[in-house]
């Protein structure tokens, strides 16, 4: 078996950046979280957070966002590297979800996964439990979002 | 509905969330948009995992759960948002043609440290299958303005 470096513990893999807009901000909060400081930007002024900002959980579906398109290009780099084939499953849940400071309009989010642990699943064999301790972080280099993921992952023993 | 202020949430209270229907459109368009995996994008992507069947992102079942409350009772409130969710377990996949229920229940509150007229109520959300199968358990604080933090806003 050969591990790619990603697979290292504390290995921080940077997923990319995504600015956001007040459009889509504001389309995510009609679909699934209609609170007005994510719908009305006049109305947030008013409100504990501010000034209108995404929902929290549109800031974390990003972050899943980016990590899937940085695996798809790490896929590939792997397979020409001669690695283990890799094999991502689905996620029991996660821990720890912390937004930290709203994410306005315009604000430009960084993403990033650290590799914190590794383990055996004991009900599936063959694949893997990962942890990673992921971020959010500004523009202005404040962090806005941490949590800690697990995902099922499979590769040959 | 009552508008709800923190006074108005007591500890081990619980709130009905209603329901939502789940559709493949909607399944494939969250992944599509958020998390695109196979098994989130297409039916024969879910047969062939271990899933079984095109499925709901994780992340897309936290958004219904999040318009749940909305629809129920987090709009007629004083509800400021959410510092965080302690934590979110995924316990069995969500399927295009599911209606969920879910029901909220008030673990604690207390009144905010750092911001006057502020509170916290801790809840635990839970969804359902129709069959009352356990599709996520998640532990959320909220933040909500107390009367006299309102009517000083």
């Amino acid at each position: 078996m050969k591990l790619p470096p990603m697979f290292t513990l504390g290995h921080v893999e940077q997923l990319g950046t995504h600015v956001f807009t007040a459009d889509e901000i504001v389309a995510f909060a009609r679909k699934y979280d209609p609170q007005i400081f994510h719908l009305d930007a006049e109305a947030a002024k008013n409100s504990v957070l501010g000034g209108l900002c995404a929902s929290g959980w549109h800031t974390v579906a990003m972050w899943m966002r980016k990590q899937r398109d940085r695996t798809a290009e790490l896929l590939v780099e792997l397979e020409r590297g001669g690695y283990s084939k890799l094999e991502y499953g689905p996620s029991p849940g996660f821990k720890n979800l912390r937004w930290i400071r709203p994410v306005y309009v315009g604000d430009a989010i960084s993403y990033t996964s650290e590799t914190a642990e590794f383990r055996a699943s004991a009900s599936r064999p063959g694949w893997h439990v990962m942890t990673g301790r992921n971020a959010g972080t500004n523009q202005d280099g404040q962090p806005v979002m941490t949590f800690e993921s697990t995902v099922l992952l499979k590769y040959p023993a | 509905m009552v508008f709800r202020y923190f006074e108005d949430f007591a500890e081990g209270g619980e709130i009905d969330l209603g329901s939502y229907a789940v559709t493949a459109q909607e399944i494939i368009d969250y992944a599509g948009q958020f998390d695109p995996a196979p098994f989130h994008l297409s039916e024969e992507g879910g047969r062939a995992s271990m899933l079984g069947a095109l499925a709901a992102s994780g992340w897309h079942t936290c958004g219904m759960l999040m318009r749940m409350m909305c629809d129920t009772f987090l709009l007629e409130s004083s509800g400021q948002g959410s510092p965080g969710i302690d934590e979110c377990k995924w316990l069995t996949p969500v399927f295009a043609g599911d209606r969920l229920t879910g029901r909220a229940t008030v673990t604690g509150k207390r009144l905010s440290a750092s911001r006057p007229g502020v509170g916290i109520i801790h809840f635990r959300f839970e969804l359902f299958k129709e069959n009352g199968m356990p599709v996520m358990t998640i532990l959320n604080p909220i933040m909500f303005r107390t009367r006299a933090g309102s009517a000083a806003a």
